[in-house]
């Protein structure tokens, strides 16, 4: 017995030199980033949606400031706000502006919402023989994933596409089963329009699906793969990956009345329409905005970053870096099938991003040196 | 313990300790935190959070039950089906195939082991779904569409069935490989000992069976282990609809998926807190299964036992 005392007594002492080594070994290299050598570090996280552009920029990025070195780990808005709030990170992701009681939690005082590009949120569809683009509204839409339109032959889907050949064959729709700024979009959208929609299902990332009716898929790879793989399936994913699969996308009626496709000029129109309803802040969904184009299941993405930085040459590289991504790297944006920000939210996000200061000073030096250099 | 005298031997001693004590350690440290977090569930639902059927985030109501039951009915599934056909495997390789093809059998038992599962994940959406849905469905829809598990029909979108299937064959080559270590290990003096009394080469496996029992119940817990926490592979086929339906073709969902699909983007306290619930639920359950699954194989090790005694 004595013996098993002396030997946890050995074991606890030799778990507290570990763990003693392994903190003083952590925050060492924590310190060590900012200053080697001129070369600055910029660690950020957060939304998957916008993954494929940042990679983007941080590539074209570093052509132009190769001292600055950029990550960003794709995990999800929910972990882009949590990681900024927690102060782990130099920039958080996220597609949904944040909520007020998690904006107060944030350790390092106030947080920014810089807009960077837009993106939407398509109805995909496997339907053999139907050939041009169906034709729907919120309405039908709500009504199919609320179960009360279940047939694709249904007199409501036929008015809208006389033309069609619909079967009479039931309506399989798919949703995103994981937790997810594309739902928290596409619900947002119909229960502005659909006030059934908004009580049975509500808006959010994870709302409230009607049992019985549909069922989930991992991921937007998840979904299109299952439209894809089965007959008389339905499902919503981001515009890119219907592009990537050659997946047909819906005409979505939109405010004004118009049948629209979800293209990038009508995708921008509902960044411009919603710019005189643009709060201080720029938190903002822009579902169903003003405008004779406007795709309405549209929404900005937004790069969350403190006011105040607290290391001014990280916050100096943070700044330049923004301000290159919504001017040069907006070019790079159609290719991946995002949307720039419409001319006159530009200006809007650049006062934004000068408003950002490291000890009371502004970080933004002008647009002399970088804007020439990336326009090389 | 005896004392030895020699420091190497106290060293040995105490390094063996910590690597035992880190397993606890691992455990208690797991139960704790999961428990600290998931107070504010614990507290406004109690047992309703494992009884409630109904999960609705979005207005903060969280029933655990939809996926218990998702959880228990697909491992059981594998379970039926993997376990068959592994200790089949297992014996043929060990008591009957000849080396030439036993080797490249066992090879390709390690082989499919070793595959991540989102492969099976996507293996199960191209080939297994459309499979299901197109001939082994229908099929079950004809000739046994009066039970109420075939009731409906097949839905390639996901269904129980899928990701039962699935998790069985992911399970399979685990219980197979290690039945066949366990049967190698059985004395073959035992057989040459049964076949001399006149046994027939069916008695003589049975015999190493009984003796090897409690080797091959490890090997089922622990298949039945990684069903339980299978993951990405049973959340690309199974569905993901909390809903529990004794039709084997409607979609369910597990406590695994749902918590690896929604923890990233959890930011609201109670939703955190439930899906941490969660774990600890998929704690709870696999020590009750696990333990059953322990209790079931005592007892048919023991039946055995006797049966070979009389």
């Amino acid at each position: 017995m004595r013996n098993l005392v002396r030997n946890l007594f050995f074991t606890a002492l030799i778990f507290t030199v570990a763990i003693g080594m392994a903190c003083s070994g952590g925050t060492e290299t924590k310190d060590g980033t900012s200053d080697a050598g001129g070369s600055v570090k910029l660690q950020g996280s957060g939304a998957s949606f916008p993954k494929p552009i940042y990679e983007k920029w941080v590539n074209e990025y570093e052509k132009v400031k190769p001292n600055i070195k950029i990550d960003y780990q794709s995990k999800g808005s929910g972990g882009g706000q949590k990681d900024i709030i927690a102060e782990v990170v130099d920039f958080g992701a996220s597609d949904d502006p944040m909520k007020d009681e998690d904006m107060a939690k944030a350790k390092g005082g106030d947080l920014l919402h810089i807009p960077t590009v837009l993106g939407a949120v398509v109805m995909t569809y496997n339907l053999e023989g139907v050939k041009d683009p169906l034709k729907l509204t919120p309405e039908v839409i709500a009504g199919i994933y609320m179960g009360d339109i279940k047939k694709w032959n249904d007199a409501k889907l036929k008015e809208l596409n006389p033309e069609a050949n619909l079967p009479d064959a039931e309506i399989q729709p798919v949703y995103r089963a994981d937790s997810s700024g594309t739902t928290a979009v596409f619900t947002d959208y119909l229960s502005k329009t659909v006030p059934a929609f908004k009580e049975k299902v509500g808006p959010g990332k994870t709302p409230n699906w009607v049992k019985g009716v549909g069922a989930g898929a991992p991921r937007n790879d998840g979904v299109m793969g299952s439209v894809k793989q089965n007959a008389n399936t339905i499902g919503y994913v981001e515009i890119a990956f219907a592009k990537a699969n050659d997946l047909p996308t819906a005409l979505i009626k939109n405010k004004a009345g118009n049948f629209v496709e979800a293209n990038i000029e009508n995708i921008s129109a509902a960044g411009a329409g919603a710019i005189k309803d643009m709060p201080d802040d720029m938190r903002i969904k822009i579902t169903n905005a003003e405008g004779e184009n406007t795709y309405p299941i549209s929404s900005f993405t937004y790069i969350l970053a403190y006011k105040n930085q607290k290391d001014a040459v990280k916050g100096k590289a943070l700044v330049d870096f923004l301000w290159w991504a919504i001017n040069d790297g907006s070019k790079f944006a159609e290719e991946l099938h995002y949307a720039p920000l419409p001319k006159e939210m530009v200006e809007k996000v650049e006062a934004k991003i000068k408003s950002i200061t490291a000890d009371g000073k502004p970080l933004y030096e002008g647009e002399k040196a970088d804007a020439k250099k990336a326009g090389e | 313990m005896a004392k030895t005298g020699t420091i190497g031997d106290t060293i040995f001693r105490t390094i063996l300790i910590i690597f035992a004590s880190t397993i606890l350690l691992i455990v208690v440290a797991m139960i704790y935190m999961m428990a600290v977090n998931s107070m504010p569930t614990i507290r406004a639902f109690g047992i309703s959070f494992l009884t409630g059927s109904d999960w609705k985030p979005a207005s903060n109501i969280f029933g655990a039950l939809p996926f218990i039951f998702g959880t228990v009915v697909s491992s059981l599934i594998a379970l039926i089906i993997a376990v068959p056909i592994s200790l089949g495997i297992a014996i043929f390789l060990v008591e009957q195939a000849p080396k030439k093809l036993a080797t490249p059998i066992s090879f390709m038992v390690e082989l499919l082991a070793a595959i991540p599962s989102v492969v099976y994940g996507l293996w199960g959406i191209f080939v297994l779904a459309p499979f299901l849905v197109n001939y082994l469905g229908p099929f079950l829809q004809t000739y046994l569409g009066w039970l109420p598990l075939f009731e409906g029909s097949p839905k390639g979108t996901g269904m129980m069935l899928t990701g039962g299937i699935i998790m069985a064959i992911m399970v399979t080559p685990i219980i197979t490989a290690v039945v066949r270590d366990v049967l190698e290990v059985v004395p073959t003096t035992q057989r040459e000992a049964a076949l001399a009394l006149g046994a027939t080469q069916w008695e003589t496996t049975k015999i190493v069976l009984g003796n090897a029992a409690s080797g091959i119940a490890g090997a089922i817990v622990l298949g039945l282990g990684r069903a339980l926490g299978e993951t990405m592979a049973v959340t690309m086929v199974i569905g993901n609809s909390p809903s529990i339906s004794a039709s084997l073709f409607d979609p369910a969902h597990t406590i695994a998926s749902v918590l690896a699909a929604n923890f990233p983007e959890a930011t609201d306290e109670m939703y955190l807190s439930a899906l941490i619930e969660m774990g600890l639920v998929l704690f709870l359950v696999t020590f009750i299964v696990n333990g059953l699954a322990k209790l079931l194989v005592a007892k048919v090790a023991k039946d055995s036992g006797t049966a070979k005694a009389t």
